[in-house]
């Protein structure tokens, strides 16, 4: 049993996406709990964004149930962080990252901060860049931060507003295995200090297998959810892509997953 | 203006001010310079300078419509130039940043002006002075239009701070915060349409770049803080506006050319120093590849 089990955050049941005329995947159910750390795997183009979307309230072209914090999906739900998959940042933006970090709070609103809480706001700001580890980014230029370093601004921004979802697109893109590795475990090391749920999206297993509680698998116009030693398996996978793959595990207990159009990328 | 500089620069202001265009040009002068600063940062972080840019020569057609039935040019500017800016935001922050599109329509813009002054049997330095501007010409009139339109841009902008500093920063976090990107977009380019507008007085339609853009180019370049940018950014162009004004009552050459230089030079020098400074210091380290698998082949 999944631990919390009692609070559940988010509770699809026989839900299904579609994008413009497109249907994405469909009959989805699936329970997401406080604090637990999801991956989400799955082919480029199967819906995995499709899903964040639908839990953000940006998308509302869906069929089914869907509660987020017991509620239907709503735009702006201050419980929710969010990372979108980004491209690199152009290398003139001169903004600092305190800044960029500080739209975390009260960005949405209309108006002025006033000096007063602007002071308050900055405070919040580098204590959300401390927890990430990012203090000392806090004065440097958006545009001069690497893709390590970015990623954990964005990571700040999305904690600042204290969620208690973060939902995280592709934040491993664009890093080296070693950055890979050490962005996977600070999000792990910070989600559980805030207590904090985590949805992921990723490529690729390996960077999340020591972290991760359970994950979904978006393939084929479904959504699996499970243990990983449940569904990454040659047996779980052959069924979901409905064509032969083969689960390998390394000595260290690494994944390759071969027959997939993902396994193409990785020769 | 044939008289020279004396010792006293301030009493050389003195005698200037007793002067009605002088005050009107200033009075303008200034409340462009600010709303030019303010507008432009955003224009600037936007990355929409182009589109600022092309905004004045769309400007440009309704400005010379509008003088060939017997309106105020000001009219022409302001039906144009929200037309414009509506209809690129409507198109898309995307399509406000194609150049090849933009500059095919800023063309045509400039095309039709051209017709509408040759069909214009009046004066040709009503071209001229939509083209390079003709701050020394502005009425009174002319300066409660522009007294009006300022105040509508700085409360606008200060109304909706925050939300346009998220969205041209962080448009897709901002969007699933709840803000409308779109409206955002459209409010924006309506900003930057009136503030054309009024620029257009001052520097004329071809060189609205130089108030617009390069002040608040200069002032992101010098700080890493929205407001403090901003700030620099109203300064620069202050300076720049006023030292032109200055200059050109002495000078019998157009104030146009005073506030560009000045504008121009001082974004030379700043780049030039920080040339210096900054190379050693943050060298770019992004990421080149785009694909995302091709530094996990190892």
């Amino acid at each position: 049993m999944p631990k919390n089990a009692s609070k559940v955050i988010v509770k699809a049941s026989n839900l299904s996406a579609s994008y413009g005329q497109h249907l994405l995947w469909r009959s989805a159910s699936f329970s997401i709990y406080k604090g637990e750390f999801i991956g989400v795997l799955g082919p480029n183009g199967a819906g995995k964004t499709a899903l964040l979307r639908l839990l953000l309230g940006l998308n509302r072209s869906f069929k089914g149930k869907l509660e987020v914090f017991g509620l239907p999906p709503r735009r702006g739900n201050p419980r929710i962080g969010y990372i979108p998959q980004r491209r690199p940042v152009d290398d003139e933006v001169r903004i600092e990252a305190a800044e960029f970090v500080r739209l975390g709070i009260h960005g949405s609103r209309w108006g002025f901060c006033l000096p007063r809480s602007a002071k308050g706001e900055r405070g919040q700001a580098l204590e959300a860049l401390k927890l990430v580890d990012a203090a000392d980014l806090a004065h440097r230029s958006l545009g001069k931060l690497s893709g390590g370093e970015l990623q954990r601004v964005f990571l700040a921004q999305a904690l600042v507003g204290k969620p208690e979802l973060l939902l995280l697109d592709e934040p491993l893109a664009n890093l080296d295995i070693r950055r890979e590795t050490e962005l996977v475990k600070l999000v792990s090391q910070v989600a559980a200090s805030q207590h904090v749920a985590v949805m992921l999206i990723a490529h690729d297993i390996n960077p999340l297998l020591p972290y991760v509680d359970r994950i979904l698998y978006v393939v084929n116009g479904r959504i699996a959810s499970g243990k990983l030693e449940e569904i990454v398996t040659t047996k779980g996978l052959t069924a979901l892509y409905d064509a032969p793959v083969e689960v390998l595990r390394d000595s260290h207990g690494r994944v390759a997953v071969l027959g997939t159009e993902e396994a193409a990328h990785h020769e | 203006m044939s008289n020279a500089f004396s010792w006293n620069l301030w009493s050389d202001f003195l005698s200037m001010w007793q002067y009605d265009f002088i005050r009107h040009a200033f009075e303008a002068g200034t409340m462009v310079a600010v709303v030019a600063g303010v507008v432009g940062y955003f224009v600037v972080i936007r990355r929409l300078s182009f589109a600022a840019h092309a905004l004045s020569h769309i400007g440009f057609a309704g400005a010379a419509g509008a003088v060939l039935i017997n309106l105020n040019p000001i009219v022409g500017l302001l039906v144009f130039t929200s037309g414009g800016g509506a209809g690129m935001a409507v198109l898309g922050k995307r399509a406000a940043s194609r150049d090849v599109q933009i500059g095919t329509v800023l063309a045509f813009m400039l095309g039709l002006g051209v017709l509408f002054i040759s069909l214009y049997k009046g004066y040709a330095t009503e071209a001229y002075s939509l083209l390079f501007g003709e701050i020394l010409g502005i009425s009174s009139g002319d300066v409660v239009v522009t007294l009006i339109a300022a105040v509508v841009t700085l409360l606008a902008v200060t109304l909706m701070y925050r939300r346009l500093l998220f969205t041209s920063l962080d448009e897709d976090v901002a969007e699933a915060k709840g803000v409308s990107v779109l409206g955002m977009n459209i409010a924006f380019m309506l900003l930057v349409a009136l503030a054309t507008s009024i620029a257009v007085q001052v520097v004329g339609v071809l060189l609205i770049f130089a108030l617009m853009v390069t002040p608040a180019a200069i002032g992101e370049r010098l700080s890493r803080q929205p407001l403090k940018g901003i700030g620099l950014a109203v300064m620069v162009a202050l300076i720049c506006t006023w030292f032109g004004l200055f200059i050109s009552f002495y000078q019998p050459y157009p104030v146009s050319f005073f506030i560009t230089s000045a504008v121009f030079s001082l974004y030379l020098i700043v780049r030039l120093i920080q040339l210096k400074g900054w190379t050693k210091r943050d060298t770019i380290n992004l990421p080149i590849s785009k694909n995302k698998y091709s530094q996990k082949t190892s």
